[in-house]
């Protein structure tokens, strides 16, 4: 069992040689975690900073296009995936505690919430290849902001006609006979949408794989309260796509939900 | 070794439900028309979300200068990222009288 947890700390198996203490080289690994994670900021940075300068410019459009996506299974994705970070946060404290057991069920907890997570992205991101939301042309179907592709279900997707409503409305953001460029214009914001909650995740995909091998490790006893760098430093990754998510969430989803017409 | 203090197993429970609290408040508010201020309401909830998951989740609120410096230093860089971008489109169409 994890009787290397019980030696002295000079001769812990996981003590680098270059490390004066465990509690130095624990110090490094989550400051060199911190680091990565400041370019990961950096990477979604840009994405964010040019989602908000787009929205400013095609304003009526992102309305269109953001009210269009399921803010309900939106709304169950962020319950899942803050429930996966507690899970995760669990996972770290359960091998600070060296229980052995619960760190690999916290794990394995956090796993299956990640892949909830997956599969409800994967159903959205399905609904909206059947609307033909879908920038592009894209296996066979072209985009179409009307709601045409799919026969037979007019209420499916049809944000021409909600920017028509929007007019209707004495919208003042929705310049004359501009109805159509606006129903175009919406493919910039599920340009967006895909890129962003693609990069998102393909993040979660790569937790995923990291906390396979990290299952593995805890199983084999490796972790204790001298020595879970790793899980520490997967739980700041996971974190940290939670926290992209805790935006992304309200900047897709709901900022502009108020403005739903009919 | 010297050991660091951590949250408790009840204090990661109070972060989790405040968590869950503040999204299902993001979500009722986002119905509601506030005007300008409904995308303030929604990403000032964020923010408080983001803050308790990197104090608490990630240790940060325990963790040495080093790893506080570094975060604050990321997310300052966003904010100018962010903050000088939209200054720059926001104030295009302002005209010079």
């Amino acid at each position: 069992m994890s009787n290397n947890q019980t030696t002295t700390s000079a001769h812990h198996p996981a003590h680098v040689h270059q490390f004066d203490s465990m509690e130095q080289q624990n110090e490094v690994a989550s400051f060199g975690m911190w680091v990565f994670l400041l370019t990961e900021i950096m990477m979604f940075g840009g994405l964010f900073a040019a989602y908000l300068i787009y929205r400013i410019k095609f304003y009526p459009a992102f309305v269109a296009g953001s009210t269009s996506i399921s803010v309900a299974w939106g709304f169950a994705n962020t319950l899942v995936l803050i429930g996966s970070s507690w899970t995760m946060a669990m996972g770290v404290w359960a091998a600070q505690q060296g229980k052995r057991k619960a760190q690999v069920w916290f794990i394995l907890a956090t796993m299956v919430l990640g892949a909830a997570f997956l599969g409800v992205k994967a159903k959205e991101y399905y609904d909206k290849y059947e609307e033909c939301h879908i920038p592009g042309h894209i296996i066979g179907k072209e985009f179409n902001a009307w709601g045409g592709c799919k026969v037979g279900d007019p209420s499916m997707g049809n944000i021409a006609e909600e920017i028509r409503d929007a007019k209707h409305h004495g919208d003042p953001s929705i310049p004359e006979n501009s109805a159509i460029e606006t129903a175009k214009q919406t493919q910039i914001f599920f340009s967006f949408y895909f890129a962003m909650t693609g990069l998102h995740a393909t993040h979660m995909l790569i937790g995923l794989g990291v906390l396979t091998w990290l299952l593995f490790r805890a199983k084999r006893g490796e972790f204790g309260p001298e020595y879970y760098s790793p899980v520490e430093n997967v739980g700041l990754y996971w974190h940290f796509v939670d926290i992209v998510w805790i935006f992304l969430f309200p900047l897709l989803y709901l900022i502009s939900r108020h403005q739903h017409h009919g | 070794m010297s050991e660091h203090a951590h949250p408790s197993r009840a204090l990661y429970l109070v972060i989790f439900a405040a968590l869950i609290v503040g999204t299902c408040l993001t979500w009722g508010i986002a119905f509601k028309d506030l005007g300008i201020w409904n995308p303030v309401v929604a990403l000032t909830i964020a923010v408080i979300k983001a803050t308790l998951v990197i104090l608490y989740f990630m240790h940060v609120r325990y963790s040495n200068k080093l790893t506080i410096v570094t975060v604050c230093a990321g997310f300052f860089w966003l904010l100018i990222l962010i903050s000088l971008s939209l200054s720059d489109y926001l104030s295009r169409s302002w005209s010079l009288q």
